[in-house]
């Protein structure tokens, strides 16, 4: 049982920073939910924004991080141009080759099947997506913390921080669903 | 008789937004489209996609994406500064901001950037 130097950040990357983020949603989103005047007492709305607070901004930073890993760490390997002339690096492999055969060779030169599109549009829609996260991630955190518990009595701000949220989750939730797949087909080794 | 009666509503939902989360939710949208606006102009010229290119290992992602993060922080940090005090309504910043964001999210969907594509 063995992980290489590249393995291991794609676990740092995916595994660690983009699960928590995924994970994290669904209590995130419940606190929010939950957050006002008729359901809780002033007490309980105190520990509820502290806890939407804290938690916001951690995801927002494990967003951030995530695609920083992605971006600059684990995507130079998955791009990078070893197979050579016609693929040649690529021949015959079920695989991608370390060394030989990039996982974006591997996807384009179609030597195990049609797997382009993986990286037409799996790769090209995961790449650009992912980065819209953080920003609306960082900016959900930043109206949690700017209302604190006024945002119990404001519900269209409430509903509105709410929108920005699932839509942070839905947008990682592509690029995660589509990164596990892409490495499903042509791991980075 | 005592009847059950919900709570009264005491929410006070008003219908404004203070300058600096309107700058936040403004900003997210020029992040967006930022994002999309580049990685369409990319697909369009390899003169741009060339210009993009700033990390020779991550490609033109590393432009496109360094220039969003500006925009959004830059446009944050602006707006957030001059909006501070004030107040507006909240519609037009949602629609301003829903319509970024809109923008953002198609032109970072493969179909629509690839339909620029240079020859």
């Amino acid at each position: 049982m063995d992980l290489s130097n590249r393995e291991t950040w794609g676990l740092i990357h995916g595994l660690l920073l983009g699960s928590f983020f995924l994970l994290a949603f669904a209590g995130g989103l419940a606190e929010l939910y939950g957050l006002r005047t008729r359901w809780e007492t002033d007490e309980g709305l105190v520990g509820s924004v502290r806890r939407l607070t804290i938690g916001f901004w951690a995801m927002a930073i494990a967003a951030w991080l995530t695609v920083i890993t992605g971006t600059w760490i684990v995507y130079p390997w998955y791009r990078e141009a070893l197979a050579g002339e016609g693929a040649a690096g690529c021949a015959g492999a079920q695989i991608p080759i370390p060394g030989k055969c990039s996982p974006k060779d591997f996807l384009v030169s179609n030597v195990s099947g049609d797997t382009e599109s993986w990286h037409e549009f799996g790769m090209e829609w995961k790449e650009h997506i992912a980065w819209l996260a953080p920003m609306f991630a960082t900016t959900a955190a930043f109206i949690v913390a700017y209302y604190g518990v006024k945002l119990a009595k404001q519900g269209r701000i409430r509903r509105l921080t709410i929108t920005l949220f699932v839509l942070a989750f839905s947008v990682a939730a592509v690029a995660g669903i589509l990164g596990a797949l892409i490495t499903k087909v042509a791991p980075v080794k | 008789m005592s009847t059950a009666q919900a709570p009264a509503e005491t929410d006070t939902d008003s219908a404004r937004i203070d300058g600096p989360p309107a700058a936040s939710l403004i900003a997210a949208g020029i992040g967006a489209v930022t994002l999309g606006l580049f990685i369409t102009l990319a697909e369009a010229s390899t003169g741009i996609k060339d210009f993009l290119q700033w990390n020779d290992r991550v490609g033109p992602l590393s432009g496109k994406t360094i220039l969003a993060v500006i925009a959004y922080f830059g446009s944050f940090l602006i707006l957030g500064l001059a909006w501070r005090g004030k107040t507006f309504a909240l519609r037009p910043i949602l629609i301003a901001a829903g319509v970024l964001v809109l923008l953002g999210l198609l032109f970072t969907f493969p179909p629509i950037f690839q339909a620029f594509a240079s020859e």
